[in-house]
């Protein structure tokens, strides 16, 4: 084993009986970023998931590791207090759990520590406003009633908050403006700032990665990633689509 | 993922809840036949009853004898009505010394988060000291605003002994029903609250110093008297445990609310799982008054508990939020009951229930708008959470509208915990456990976030108690 944060071995996995994801393999480097594009339906959000560790996805084969140890049976919380973090794509909503209370909770159970309620309020205002969040929303319930653009803020503020090693970005930047676009690519730069942390970005758009530097993109179709390369990939991606890649599939 | 693939829930161990008695057959009277005269007339001379109310008892015995038992809702068969006369006499005393109070009590009001005093008031120790001296405290901070607040009993023979008599069980009669006759017979214990015109009580009253003399939680009544344009906010029980050496609870609770007034009324109910609670609670509220009610029922084998207001002046107003959260082994029939009788009247109900294992949970509600109450409005917004396949949860309601210039609505959903909030939360570094709890105490926040913060705080620790064991 090697020094990687991530290693992805050769993940067979599905939901139920269907089988998404044929031999998947990807290796991430600490404060490394991945980039992970394909058509709909590849699979790419299922792996997202199940790095995150989703029981509604069953692992037929390979495994997952994450420093160096197999956390491929690991349930989702611990996997949270290893490091890994994932914003979700439609993320859930939560009646009677306000914003705060729920970052504060998620940030004593990932440091496995309590925290000051006045250091962590300052903390979250700061926070918010690297944001442009309203700081009325930190008393509201958790997603409940925000626009989307409002949800995926929420995401980055409990990224910038919890600090992990790994973050996985599921089309974060999907169905966002493009000013709302740019507040969340602020967030994530001020994540690499703060802590240079990886990232696994999955994302059919561009323009949350123009202030990032891409170290690896992979191209993943039909369960199998078919091309990993530097960020001139994405170049080649924008110009003729996923077509080219079809020959190399076969 | 095999750990964490399948969430198995299984019964919990209420018996966390209840105190255990050695008992010994000596300890309690043994009578195999019903309620007799007899009985009631050694219970009203004991007490020192006024003429009136020995003769209202025995009138409510009659009443009692003579109405059918009650057979809709949950089944109340495994209570002993030839018995009944255990109920009415105290077999035992409360535990006397806090040393003496189980261990496995003692570490369910730590994991509540309740004080020491209050730990011994509420295992029956400190019924004498502490929280005797907590409650005289509270009684002269608000005597001083004229308020009066004292047992029943007392306030009989004292200077408000008239207005006793003038609103004793006129708001639910002993006719009403085979437990308010019973009620009426053999009542002990409980509060009498009167507040005078324009005086705003501003620390909420609690009951649990009253309730906690022996043999006291059985059939205690509450009288509260709220005069024009006052404030009261009265606190019952608490989410702590409580054990009756017998197992009926059939309490009553009777608010006037004055013109202008408000009554706020909380309850958080958690009786050992051996009770039958069928209690019966009543608010009229006078013209521009208000009634809130704020309700959670937690313990007890079967409750029927519907709080009804009557909205009797104009622009009257009645508020209703609950939680009900039926385990292994429980029949909660709750809801409530609202009559809009005069114009531009209004009520707004809330509630939630959540049922686990084959614990059933039912919400039955009632309104009617009656003829002359032109203008009024209802609104019923119900929500259900079933938190396995094992569990039950019904809703019943009932409208009764006679007039065509009311706006009435009602709102039922029904739901479970779904398994991507659940991994949502997961993956923030909250353990399934503490996931699931987080979405119930969400859940029942309509009841939390009325509830004074400590009483909140109890009830999302009694929440997260009743979660523990819900996964395999």
């Amino acid at each position: 084993m090697s020094d990687s944060l991530l290693k992805v071995e050769n993940l067979c996995a599905g939901i139920e009986e269907k089988e998404i994801l044929k031999g998947v393999s990807i290796e991430v480097n600490p404060g490394e970023v991945h980039v992970i594009m394909g058509p709909n339906g590849a699979g790419k959000s299922t792996l997202g998931n199940l790095i995150m560790g989703n029981p509604n996805y069953k692992v037929n084969s390979g495994k997952v590791f994450f420093e160096g140890n197999d956390i491929t049976d690991e349930p989702t919380d611990k996997r949270a207090k290893r490091g890994i973090f994932m914003s979700f794509q439609n993320p859930l909503e939560i009646a009677g759990l306000t914003l705060s209370d729920f970052v504060r909770t998620a940030t004593e159970a990932v440091g496995e520590k309590k925290v000051k309620f006045f250091d962590f309020k300052k903390e979250l205002a700061k926070e918010m406003e690297v944001l442009n969040m309203d700081g009325e929303y930190a008393k509201r319930d958790l997603n409940v009633g925000f626009s989307g653009g409002e949800k995926k803020k929420a995401e980055i503020l409990q990224l910038l908050m919890l600090s992990p090693k790994l973050a996985i970005l599921d089309e974060t930047d999907s169905g966002l403006d493009i000013d709302a676009v740019r507040t969340v690519s602020a967030g994530v730069e001020e994540y690499r700032k703060n802590t240079n942390g990886a990232l696994i970005i999955i994302t059919h758009n561009m323009n949350i990665l123009s202030s990032l530097k891409v170290d690896k993109v992979h191209v993943l179709m039909d369960g199998k990633i078919v091309k990993s390369g530097d960020e001139t990939l994405l170049a080649a991606i924008n110009e003729s689509g996923y077509g080219i890649f079809e020959k190399e599939e076969r | 993922m095999s750990d964490n693939e399948k969430t198995v829930v299984e019964d919990i161990d209420r018996t966390l809840y209840d105190f255990r008695y050695e008992e010994s057959e000596e300890d309690f009277y043994k009578v195999s036949e019903g309620l007799t005269k007899d009985i009631v007339l050694t219970l009203s001379q004991e007490k020192n009853d006024p003429d009136w109310m020995r003769e209202f008892r025995l009138k409510a015995l009659d009443i009692y004898n003579n109405k059918k038992m009650t057979d809709w809702g949950a089944s109340i068969e495994g209570l002993d009505m030839d018995n009944i006369v255990t109920y009415v006499k105290p077999k035992t005393q409360m535990s006397a010394d806090w040393k003496d109070v189980p261990k496995d009590i003692k570490d369910t009001f730590e994991k509540l988060g309740i004080p020491q005093a209050e730990r011994d008031a509420l295992a029956g120790v400190g019924a004498q000291y502490d929280s005797e001296l907590v409650y005289h405290n509270v009684k002269d901070e608000v005597a001083a605003q004229g308020v009066v607040y004292s047992d029943i009993e007392t306030a009989l023979r004292g200077p408000y002994a008239d207005m006793i008599k003038e609103h004793f069980m006129k708001l639910v009669p002993p006719t009403d029903h085979k437990f308010a006759a019973l009620h009426g017979a053999v009542w002990s214990g409980g509060s009498f609250v009167y507040v005078p015109p324009g005086v705003k009580v501003e620390i909420p009253l609690q009951s649990y110093f009253r309730l906690n003399a022996p043999g006291a939680g059985q059939f205690e009544h509450t009288l509260i008297i709220v005069d024009k344009g006052a404030y009261l906010h009265f606190i019952e029980g608490c989410s702590a445990p409580k054990y009756n050496v017998a197992n009926l609870h059939a309490g009553c609770v009777e608010i006037f609310v004055g013109e202008e007034a408000t009554v706020r009324y909380s309850t958080i109910e958690n009786w050992s799982k051996n009770m039958y609670n069928l209690n019966t609670k009543r608010a009229k509220v006078a013209k521009n008054g208000k009634i809130e009610w704020v309700s959670g029922s937690f313990g007890s084998h079967v409750s029927y508990l519907y709080p009804m207001s009557v909205l009797d002046g104009e622009n009257a107003r009645s508020e209703f939020s609950s939680v009900t959260f039926a385990g292994a082994g429980q029949n909660l029939d709750t809801g409530c009951k609202v009559v809009h009788n005069a114009p531009n009247t209004s009520s707004y109900v809330n509630t939630r229930s959540i049922s686990k294992a084959d614990g059933i949970s039912t919400f039955r509600s009632s309104v009617v708008i009656n003829k002359n109450a032109t203008g009024s409005k209802s609104a019923t917004s119900c929500e259900s959470l079933m938190l396995d396949k094992e569990s039950q949860s019904d809703t019943i309601p009932a409208m009764d509208i006679r007039t065509s210039s009311a706006d009435v609505g009602h709102e039922a959903k029904i739901g479970r915990i779904s398994d991507e909030a659940v991994f949502y939360l997961q993956s923030r570094g909250i353990s399934e456990e503490e996931a699931r709890a987080m979405i119930v105490r969400g859940f029942a926040s309509n009841v939390g976030k009325e509830l004074p913060l400590e009483y909140a705080i109890e009830m999302n620790n009694l929440i997260s108690l009743e979660m523990k064991g819900s996964i395999g």
